[in-house]
């Protein structure tokens, strides 16, 4: 679509694309520190027990070891929601949880005292999935929740906190269905989004009372709200998020390693780092949530939904901080694709002694809609319809709504996204391939090919409030304060590209600060979806408002109204007579001109994705490859083109489409080790191993961004899996249900192998 | 990692002599020991070019051999520098990410200027690896094909997906170099 923008929709390189490119740019262990110390997590062996006694005197002895902390040393602080977990605890509820923290001169040494401390346990029996959790008598993860059912809602979302879907009357709703289904479908591969930089963090105290903390994080200035709580609202906290080596979503909260190196550096007076290692990454740090849905749904015969009811488990491993936000958050993302009347989708949120679940790319929805469609599958079957025109019809339109997070309904105001699944649909050919439920669309020998369809949106593209300050500079320079850590989406350069089109001066002339809440307003993150449209319209705001006040400045000295005037490469300019001008340098260089901008919350607004998958399966061995990917949306205004265009790649890896094929945590459940927590054993997606992708964009103008736009980035993720289960069961002809569609899952839907075999030599088949 | 539980296990290293090495061009004498600055027996080259020498472009993500983001050249080879021991490096001759543009004119290698103009990165985390390994093959195949390329990358982790950008960046060199061998334009970055 053709737009006159300057800079806004045209390519450009990333601000620090030189920096990456040479190996310059500063990750958190990147950064130096004088008179460092090194931290190190002593972690629990077993999946649930009761710290009997802890001797740390042997490891406090070893020659340059600081500080030796455990549960005893430790006030009462604690994170999680409800706020129930504490830093270090007398009971240890996964493999893996933390048991004592050390400080020491080197990373050596703190290993060696690790392995100094000497802990007697008391084992206790342990749940590692929402079935043993929820049995009556289970071993409780908690005493404060003796049936493993942890309180619903999130305070950061308001007293009315979105816990489930109650709308309409479901028993009318099913009445008028023409087919009913009904059943159990989960998605409980937990897989892990892995970003390549660990998770990490450095604290400096300072007497009596303050912290400075850098982070490997999402969300700079929500890591100083979040331990401003965990430390019981006593701390003055600094911030700082350097770049950022991916996220996914997970590093939107570290507070764990966070806490660990604030307590470590009170005890020390020292700097400290901790450092996971990949182990500790993938064994301790936060995977997607379980899910898992037992619902029904009713249907009339063109496709028109009447009734969703049913409950949503979600296994939220030993704690959870973000999970009741996923949710409300996935709960209104699924009334966004499935605008149906009559509701009644419960929810239970279940503590499991496992590595914790939270925030990932799709924060909930990608979740309960992977678990929601292999049900809905099986209703469009029996109406005999083609889920390409169920999921168009039923996907959010204007004049349609849906509850949102805060409990609160929303109309909908933004734009119909059909155009952009038909020419999704087109350009995959899905016309000529649908030949109908479990019918493959091609067979060549063994191998068979099938295809499917999903869909995704999101309504937290305007969630939260975002801040920014622009400084003009009376070179004709501007300055963004922002507390935004770049973390791979290139929206730092976007926010550069946004000010520079409204100041109409070159994105090179425009400095950011660093992500530091010190220096910069409040800001969320570039969470979910809502870099371009909650934080780009804060920068934005904070543009407009510097302009507004250098035309204010200029006026007088031009002898016409602010309104007469505009500005361009830092020249102030009367608009109906360019030649009456003003430089910037007239403001001087001892003015300074501050521009304020703030977002204010709008849930009205959803982004959209399609994606259709055409997989090979090989009946002889199981395996499943995938063929071609089209991701199909509509942005309302590309930002950058090829930063979009990577985000777009992006629905692969990140525990995106891969979580059906290949990807998934494995817990033994004698044990509760996880067994492939490594990059080796844990599979993800290689360079020789490359589907063809085309992405469909289309530019339809949202009606609320100042350019038009609507972010998309983190959703790629998000519809590809399911539609990989409905892929799979037409090429093969049968049903397939769990993820990931491993050989052995399609071997035995085909009776190639027992049924009865289990799938691993640990919990399956249980 | 490869350096638990070895501290009371140091040896008397006085005896022990420097480690000489090259890196981007430069010669290093690395004193073995203990002490600060000093190269110890358990030490990687990873360890050793990152925290020793300051040369923190070179990226740990596993380090264990499993992603690739700690890839330099060694002797004209790529090598997984997490899992090498810098004791083990004495007489050879390395280049990391930061050795890469002209060390004299500071103009960037081909390779990295095409990883800007097709913004071949995301979050930028396994960038240096994937151009260090990519360097390495395009010296010892100046012109490979796209499956040559995957071949030759398929060791690197990229959680972002920016493959086949990166796979765009790399031809784009191949293809410029190419066209100056036959003779032909003189290349203008990597479009």
């Amino acid at each position: 679509m053709g737009n006159n923008y300057r800079y806004i929709g045209r390519q450009s390189p990333r601000r620090d694309a030189s920096d990456i490119v040479t190996g310059a740019t500063q990750y958190l262990d990147d950064l130096k520190f004088q008179n460092l110390l090194y931290g190190k997590v002593l972690r629990s062996p077993y999946a649930h027990a009761l710290i009997k006694d802890i001797d740390k005197s042997k490891a406090e002895k070893l020659p340059g070891v600081q500080a030796v902390l455990t549960w005893k040393d430790l006030p009462d602080y604690r994170g999680g929601t409800p706020r129930n977990v504490r830093i270090l605890d007398k009971k240890v509820r996964y493999v893996g949880d933390a048991v004592a923290l050390v400080a020491a001169t080197t990373q050596e040494i703190a290993e060696e005292a690790i392995s100094l401390i000497a802990v007697e346990y008391e084992v206790l029996p342990a749940v590692f999935d929402i079935d043993e959790a929820l049995r009556p008598g289970a071993p409780a993860v908690y005493d404060e929740y003796p049936d493993n059912i942890l309180p619903g809602g999130t305070i950061i979302y308001g007293p009315n906190c979105l816990k489930g879907v109650v709308r309409g009357d479901v028993d009318k709703g099913f009445a008028e269905a023409d087919v009913i289904t009904e059943g159990t479908f989960g998605y409980e591969n937990i897989p892990n989004a892995m970003p390549p930089e660990s998770v990490a963090a450095v604290a400096q105290w300072e007497e009596p009372n303050k912290v400075t903390v850098w982070g490997t994080t999402q969300a700079p200035y929500m890591d100083k709200v979040t331990l401003f709580h965990v430390f019981n609202r006593q701390l003055d906290i600094r911030t700082i998020g350097p770049q950022c080596g991916g996220g996914f979503g997970t590093k939107i909260m570290c507070w764990q390693v966070q806490s660990y190196a604030v307590v470590l550096s009170k005890a020390t007076r020292r700097p400290v780092k901790v450092v996971f290692t990949k182990e500790e990454h993938l064994a301790s740090f936060v995977l997607r949530v379980g899910s898992r849905i037992n619902a029904r749904v009713g249907m009339k015969k063109d496709g028109t939904l009447t009734a969703i009811k049913g409950t949503w488990y979600v296994d939220t491993g030993y704690y959870s901080f973000t999970t009741q936000a996923q949710v409300a958050v996935g709960s209104g993302e699924l009334m966004i694709m499935a605008q149906c009347p009559n509701w009644d989708l419960k929810n239970i949120i279940v503590a499991t002694n496992r590595n914790a679940s939270g925030s990932t790319r799709g924060f909930g929805g990608q979740e309960l809609k992977c678990s929601f469609i292999p049900l809905l599958c099986l209703a469009m079957e029996k109406a005999g319809l083609d889920p390409f025109e169920v999921l168009k019809k039923n996907f959010v339109k204007p004049g349609g709504g849906y509850y949102w997070r805060d409990g609160n309904w929303f109309n909908y105001r933004g734009i119909d996204f059909s155009q952009a699944m038909d020419k999704g649909a087109e350009t995959f050919g899905w016309k000529d391939k649908w030949k109908g439920w479990l019918k493959a669309s091609a067979v060549n020998g063994s191998k068979r090919r099938g295809i499917g369809v999903g869909v995704h949106g999101n309504a937290d593209v305007g969630e939260d409030a975002a801040e920014a300050y622009v400084q003009l500079g009376y070179n004709g320079t501007a300055t963004i304060f922002l507390c935004v850590a770049e973390h791979g989406t290139g929206q730092k350069s976007n926010y550069a590209k946004m000010a520079a089109e409204v100041l109409q001066i070159p994105p090179e002339n425009i400095s950011m600060t660093p992500a530091d809440s010190l220096v910069t307003p409040f800001e969320f993150g570039p969470v979910g979806s809502r870099g371009t449209y909650a934080i780009g319209s804060a920068v934005i705001n904070a543009a407009e408002d510097a302009k507004r006040k250098l035309l204010e400045f200029a006026a007088p000295k031009l002898n016409v109204s602010p309104e007469e005037l505009d500005t361009a490469d830092g020249v102030v300019f009367v608009k109906d007579n360019p030649e009456k001008t003003m430089k910037w340098r007239a403001m001087g260089n001892d003015r300074t001109i501050l521009g304020y901008g703030r977002f204010e919350p709008d849930f009205t607004m959803c982004n959209c994705m399609m994606t259709f998958v055409e997989v090979e399966v090989d009946t002889e061995t199981g395996k499943v490859d995938l063929v071609h990917v089209v991701n199909a949306t509509d942005v309302g205004q590309v930002i950058d083109p090829q930063g979009l265009e990577g985000q777009l790649n992006g629905c692969f890896g990140s525990a995106g489409i891969d979580s059906a094929i290949f990807e998934e945590t494995i817990i033994d459940h004698r044990t509760g080790h996880i067994v492939n927590a490594n990059m080796i054993d844990y599979k993800w997606r290689t360079f020789s191993d490359l589907p063809r992708v085309d992405h469909v964009v289309l530019e339809t103008p949202f009606p609320t961004h100042r350019f038009h736009a609507i972010g998309v980035g983190e959703v790629a993720t998000s519809p590809g899996p399911s539609a990989v289960l409905m892929a799979v069961s037409n090429a093969v002809g049968k049903w397939l249900y769990e993820y990931p569609v491993t050989p052995n899952r399609i071997l035995k839907a085909l009776g190639r192998i027992d049924p009865n075999v289990s799938n691993r030599s640990n919990g399956e088949g249980r | 990692m490869a350096t638990k539980n070895t501290h009371q296990k140091r040896k008397k290293t006085q005896e022990l002599r420097p480690i000489s090495l090259t890196i981007n061009g430069r010669p290093f004498e690395l004193a073995q020991g203990s002490r600060l600055g000093e190269v110890e027996a358990f030490h990687t080259l990873s360890h050793t070019l990152r925290e020793t020498l300051g040369l923190t472009g070179t990226k740990i993500s596993c380090d264990n051999g499993a992603c690739g983001a700690c890839t330099v050249i060694m002797q004209g080879k790529p090598v997984l520098s997490c899992k090498i021991l810098t004791v083990e490096c004495d007489g050879k001759s390395i280049t990391t990410i930061e050795g890469l543009r002209n060390q004299e004119t500071g103009e960037l290698d081909p390779l990295q200027q095409a990883f800007i103009d097709y913004t071949a990165f995301q979050c930028g985390f396994c960038t240096p690896g994937i151009i260090m390994t990519a360097r390495a093959l395009l010296n010892e195949n100046p012109y490979p094909t796209e499956d040559e390329i995957k071949e030759a990358l398929s060791g690197n982790f990229c959680r972002c997906i920016s493959q086949y950008q990166v796979i765009k960046a790399v031809k784009s060199v191949s293809d410029d170099a190419l066209a100056v061998s036959r003779g032909g334009y003189q290349p203008a970055g990597g479009k």
